[in-house]
C-alpha cells in the first residue's frame, strides 16, 4: 500500500465517531419497537392458525410433532346425507384443537403434513402472554389467527410453479 | 462562593452551602457524563438511540436507574467482611468528594484555594485505591480478589505518570495552587500574542496527552480497565455488589471522571477562564462579579469536552492486559513525562 | 512455528521455575479459579476449572456438559423430518449448515440427489448462515477483549442476514427447510436482489471490524502470539475449520470434498495463516467471511432453473445401511454418521461437532498463560455451547 500508515488507534476512533455522525443524521439502525414495527417476511413463521372446516382429526400434526405440543380430540358424527334418501354420512367433528405454544418448536413440520390444508402459517408474532398456561391457544383462537395469514410470495425467477400452497 | 459568602452569613450556614455546593459539582457532572455519554453517545456510535422512553429522548433514565437500584436488596456474601464491605463504596465515593473540593470554578467560586491544591489532588485521588482494594478483598470472591489486586498495581502504576505530566505544568506556570495556574495561563501570552492566553494544552502537549492517558487509567476505563474487565472478572472488586452500594461505585466512577476531566480543564486548557485580554484584565482582582457564575459553565464546557475523548476512546477500544499495562506504564509514559519535565526545565531556565 | 511453541514452552518452564523458588521463600499458594459454568466469555455454560499462580494458569480443563441435550439419542425416537428441526438447534447461530449433512447423509441412504437448483440454493443459504455465525463471532471477539462497540455492529449486520434467511425460509434463527431430496420451498421473489445488497452491506461489516478491531494495536497486541498452536498439535488435537486453517494447514471440505453442494461453482480461495495464534484464528474467520459473501454474490448469478425438489415418498422410509457424511460448517468440520434400519427414523446417529473437538486442545494450549488470555484463546477458538454438548 502506498497509503501513509493511519495508526489503528485513530482509525477505531473514526469507525466510531462515523457511526456517530451517521445515526445522528440518518437515524439509527433499530427501531422503537412497540411504536414502530418491522413487517415480518410473509413466510415468517409466526403463529399456526387453524382452518377449523377442513380438519379431519386425522391426527397427522400430532403425531409428527417433535415435542407433541398439539392435542387433538374429536368424535365421529353423523351428518345428513348428500343427496336426499341416502345414508347419513359419518364426518368427524373436531371437540378440541389445542397448541400449546409453551412447548411449540415453530419447526413448521404440522403445517407441513397437514393432508388437508387445515394449517397455515401467519407472521403474527405479538401473543405473548404474563402466564405460561394463556399460551395453549385453543381452536377458537387458533381459527382467529385465520385472517392474518398472507398469501403465499411470489417465487423467484426461474423456480417451478408447483401446485401446492 | 468564597466571597458570594462573605462574612455576614454564619458558619454553619456557610458550611451547609458547601456540603450543597459539593453534591452538586460531584453529582451534575456525573448525571451529565451518564446521560450524555454513557447512553447518548455510545448508543449513537453503536447504531442505536439508547433509552428513549424516561422523559423525552430517555433523560430521566438516570433517575429510573437509580430508583431501581435503591430498590434492590443491599446484600453481601456470608463469607465476607461485613464492616469493609460495607465502607468500600464510601471510601471510593469519598475520594471523589475530596477531590472536587480543589477545583476553582470562577475568580472567587471555589471551595478551598490551597497553596498546593494540586498537590493535594493528586494525593486524595489515590484513596480511591483503598477503597477499592477493600472492596475487591472483602468481598470474599476470587474475582473481585483478583479485580482489587489489579486494580491497585495499575493504579499504583499510573499515579506516577499523572504526577509527573502535572510536574511540566507546575514548573511552567511556577505555583502549584490551582487558581493561579488558571489565571497563569488566561494572563499569559504565547510569543507576545495573547489572544488565546497561554493555555498549556499547546506547550505542555505531551504532558497532556500523558496525563489523559493516565486518568484513562485511574479512572479503569478501557483500554485500561482490567480491573472491572466484564468478560474476564465479572466486573472484578464490583461482582458482589448490589443495590445502593453498586449506585455508590457506578456514581464515583463517572464523577471521577468528571472531575478529573475538571483537573485536566484546569491545568491544561486554561480552567474557568477566558484569555484575560479579551476584556481587558490583567490580573485576578480586575475580574469582573459575573465570571463568578459564567466561570462555572465555561468550566463544565471543557470538562464536557474533555470527557467525551476519554468515553470515545473507551468505546472504542479492546482492553490491555494486566502485564502489558504495567509494561507501558513503566516503560512508556514514565521516561516520555521525566523527558517532558527536563524539556520545560530547561526551556523555563533559557526564556 | 515450532519455535514459537517452544519458546512458550520454555517460558512457561522458566516461569514455574522462578514461581518455586518463590513459593519455597513465601510460601504462596494456588488458586483454583473456576470460570463457568456462568461466566460471560463461554457463550453459555462451559466451565473451565483453572489452578492459578497469581494470574498465570498451572493447569486447566474444560468441563463440558452442563447443556447436554442428549441429541443423539433424541435422533432415535425422531423420523427424519423430526430430526432436521432438531438438529439445528446444535449451532444455533449458523443452523442451517447442520442440517445440510444430515440431509445429505439421508439422501446417500436413500440414493438420492437433490436438483441442481435446490443445491445451489442450499450453498447459497449454508454460507448466509455461515456469514450470520462469524459475523457475531467477530462482534463478540471485541466484547471478549474489552471493546463494547464491535458487537452492536456485528448484531446489526447480522440481522440483514437473519432476514434473508427468514425471507426465504420462515425462520429466523431455525430454518428447518432442508428436505429429504430437495428443499421445502422456492426463493421468494426478490430475494436475490435484497443478497445483493445485504452482501455489500457485510463487506462492508467486515472492513469496519477491520478499521475498528483488527488494525487496534492493542488488539493486536493482545492476541498476536497468545494461544499458538503449531500445525502438528492441531492435527493431533483434529481441529478443524479456521482454527486449523490458521495453524497453516490448507485444508476445507468445502473445496476438498466432492459432494452434492455448489461450491465447485464458484471462485474462491481458501484462507489460511502461518502463524497460529489467537490473531491468526480471528482475521482468517475475518477473510472467510468476506471469501462467503463472494460466493453467495456469485451463486446468485448463476442459480439454474428447475425445481428444488425431486419425487420422494410422502412417508419417508430411510432403507437399511450406513453413511457419514460431513462438510464445513462455519465452526469446522461436522458430521453424522447415520445408522438407519429401513425405518421412519435412524436407527443411531453420531454427531461430530466442530466446537468438542476444538476445545479438546484447551488444557493444552491455556497451560502458561494468564488470565485475561484464557478469555482471548477461548473467544478465538470459537466453539458454541450447543455444539460442544449437543
Amino acid at each position: 500500500m502506498a497509503k501513509p500508515k493511519v495508526p489503528g488507534l485513530l482509525k477505531g476512533l473514526g469507525v466510531t465517531f462515523g457511526t456517530l455522525m451517521r445515526t445522528v443524521t440518518e437515524g439509527a439502525a433499530t427501531v422503537q419497537y412497540p411504536h414502530e414495527k418491522e413487517t415480518p417476511p410473509i413466510r415468517a413463521r409466526g403463529v399456526i392458525a387453524l382452518h377449523e372446516g377442513n380438519c379431519t382429526s386425522c391426527m397427522l400434526c400430532v403425531r409428527s410433532c417433535p415435542d407433541w405440543c398439539i392435542y387433538i380430540e374429536g368424535h365421529k358424527e353423523l351428518a345428513p346425507p348428500r343427496r336426499a334418501g341416502g345414508a347419513p354420512r359419518k364426518v368427524n367433528k373436531l371437540d378440541r384443537f389445542d397448541i400449546d405454544y409453551a412447548l411449540c418448536m415453530y419447526c413448521g413440520i404440522c403445517v407441513e403434513v397437514c393432508p388437508f390444508d387445515a394449517l397455515f402459517w401467519s407472521p403474527e408474532y405479538e401473543y405473548s402472554e404474563p402466564r405460561i398456561s394463556d399460551l395453549l391457544h385453543d381452536k377458537s383462537k387458533l381459527g382467529e389467527w385465520m385472517e392474518t395469514v398472507p398469501e403465499a410470495p411470489e417465487l423467484e425467477a426461474g423456480a417451478e410453479k408447483k401446485g401446492k400452497k | 462562593m468564597h466571597a458570594l459568602l462573605a462574612s455576614d452569613v454564619p458558619y454553619w450556614a456557610q458550611s451547609l452551602l458547601r456540603v450543597l455546593g459539593g453534591l452538586v459539582a460531584v453529582l451534575l457532572p456525573a448525571g451529565t457524563v451518564v446521560y450524555l455519554f454513557l447512553f447518548k453517545m455510545m448508543s449513537f456510535m453503536q447504531s442505536r438511540l439508547g433509552p428513549m422512553e424516561a422523559g423525552p429522548y430517555g433523560s430521566l433514565q438516570l433517575f429510573a436507574e437509580v430508583g431501581k437500584w435503591l430498590q434492590k436488596e443491599d446484600i453481601h456474601p456470608a463469607r465476607a467482611d461485613k464492616f469493609l464491605f460495607k465502607i468500600a463504596p464510601l471510601v471510593v465515593l469519598a475520594s471523589t468528594f475530596l477531590l472536587v473540593v480543589v477545583v476553582p470554578f470562577g475568580p472567587d467560586a471555589w471551595f478551598t484555594n490551597f497553596e498546593a491544591g494540586i498537590f493535594y489532588a493528586l494525593a486524595v485521588s489515590s484513596v480511591s485505591v483503598l477503597g477499592i482494594l477493600i472492596a475487591g478483598w472483602a468481598s470474599a470472591n476470587k474475582y473481585s480478589l483478583l479485580g482489587g489486586l489489579r486494580a491497585a498495581g495499575q493504579l499504583v502504576a499510573y499515579e506516577l505518570p499523572m504526577v509527573l505530566a502535572v510536574i511540566g505544568v507546575v514548573i511552567q506556570a511556577g505555583t502549584m495552587n490551582l487558581q493561579e495556574i488558571v489565571v497563569a495561563q488566561n494572563a499569559g501570552s504565547m510569543f507576545g500574542w495573547d489572544g488565546l492566553g497561554n493555555p498549556y494544552l499547546l506547550t505542555q502537549f505531551v504532558g497532556f496527552a500523558v496525563f489523559m492517558i493516565a486518568v484513562q487509567a485511574e479512572l479503569t476505563q478501557t483500554p485500561f480497565d482490567m480491573p472491572i474487565a466484564e468478560s474476564e472478572l465479572v466486573s472484578g472488586y464490583m461482582t458482589e455488589y448490589s443495590g445502593f452500594r453498586f449506585l455508590i461505585f457506578f456514581i464515583a466512577e463517572f464523577a471521577t471522571a468528571g472531575v478529573f476531566s475538571m483537573i485536566a480543564a484546569v491545568l491544561f486548557l486554561g480552567g474557568w477562564g477566558v484569555p484575560f485580554s479579551w476584556f481587558g484584565w490583567t490580573s485576578l482582582g480586575d475580574i469582573d462579579n459575573w465570571m463568578n457564575i459564567v466561570g462555572p459553565l465555561i468550566l463544565f464546557t471543557k470538562m464536557i469536552v474533555l470527557t467525551f475523548l476519554i468515553m470515545w476512546v473507551r468505546f472504542s477500544y479492546p482492553r490491555f492486559r494486566e502485564d502489558q499495562l504495567q509494561g507501558f506504564a513503566w516503560k512508556v509514559l514514565i521516561p516520555v513525562s521525566l523527558v517532558n519535565i527536563m524539556v520545560t526545565a530547561i526551556l523555563k531556565v533559557a526564556f | 512455528m515450532t519455535l514459537i511453541g517452544d519458546r512458550q514452552q520454555l517460558s512457561y518452564i522458566a516461569a514455574q521455575a522462578a514461581d518455586a523458588r518463590v513459593n519455597v521463600e513465601l510460601e504462596t499458594e494456588g488458586m483454583t479459579l473456576n470460570i463457568g459454568p456462568q461466566h460471560p466469555a463461554t457463550h453459555g455454560t462451559l466451565r473451565i476449572i483453572a489452578r492459578l499462580d497469581g494470574e498465570q494458569v498451572v493447569w486447566a480443563e474444560p468441563s463440558a456438559g452442563y447443556m447436554h441435550r442428549g441429541y443423539e439419542k433424541l435422533t432415535e425416537v425422531r423420523t427424519f423430518p423430526q430430526v432436521t428441526a432438531l438438529v439445528n438447534r446444535i449451532d444455533w447461530l449458523g443452523s442451517f449448515a447442520n442440517e445440510v449433512p444430515f440431509i445429505l447423509a439421508a439422501e446417500k441412504l436413500m440414493g438420492v440427489e437433490a436438483t441442481p437448483r435446490a443445491q445451489h440454493i442450499r450453498t447459497i443459504l449454508f454460507e448466509l448462515s455461515r456469514i450470520a455465525n462469524v459475523s457475531l463471532f467477530l462482534g463478540d471477539l471485541g466484547v471478549q477483549l474489552g471493546a463494547v462497540t464491535p458487537v452492536f455492529f456485528a448484531f446489526r449486520d447480522r440481522e440483514y442476514v437473519l432476514n434473508l434467511i427468514e425471507a426465504a425460509t420462515g425462520g429466523r434463527f431455525h430454518p428447518n427447510f432442508d428436505r429429504i431430496g430437495g428443499l421445502k420451498d422456492d426463493l421468494p421473489a426478490g430475494f436475490i436482489d435484497e443478497t445483493r445488497s445485504v452482501m455489500k452491506k457485510l463487506r462492508n461489516f467486515c472492513d469496519e471490524i477491520e478499521n475498528l478491531l483488527f488494525g487496534n494495536e492493542i488488539f493486536q497486541s493482545r492476541t498476536r502470539g497468545i494461544g499458538v498452536i503449531p500445525k502438528e498439535v492441531a492435527l493431533q488435537y483434529g481441529l478443524s475449520g479456521a482454527n486449523l486453517r490458521a495453524s497453516g494447514v490448507d485444508w476445507d471440505l468445502r473445496r476438498d470434498q466432492k459432494i452434492a453442494m455448489a461450491w465447485d461453482k464458484a471462485d474462491w480461495k481458501v484462507i489460511t495463516h502461518p502463524d497460529g495464534d489467537s490473531f491468526a484464528r480471528c482475521w482468517v474467520r475475518l477473510q472467510e467471511v468476506r471469501e462467503s459473501t463472494r460466493i453467495v454474490d456469485q451463486l446468485l448469478d448463476t442459480i439454474p432453473g428447475g425445481p428444488v425438489m425431486v419425487k420422494v415418498p410422502k412417508i419417508i422410509k430411510v432403507p437399511e445401511g450406513e453413511a457419514w457424511v460431513s462438510t464445513e460448517n462455519p465452526l469446522g468440520e461436522m458430521g453424522y454418521y447415520v445408522v438407519s434400519k429401513n425405518d421412519q427414523g435412524p436407527f443411531r446417529v453420531k454427531i461430530r461437532s466442530a466446537s468438542f473437538n476444538n476445545i479438546s486442545i484447551v488444557p493444552w494450549l491455556l497451560k502458561g498463560v494468564y488470565v485475561p488470555d484464557i478469555i482471548t484463546i477461548l473467544a478465538s477458538l470459537y466453539f458454541i455451547l450447543g455444539d460442544i454438548d449437543r
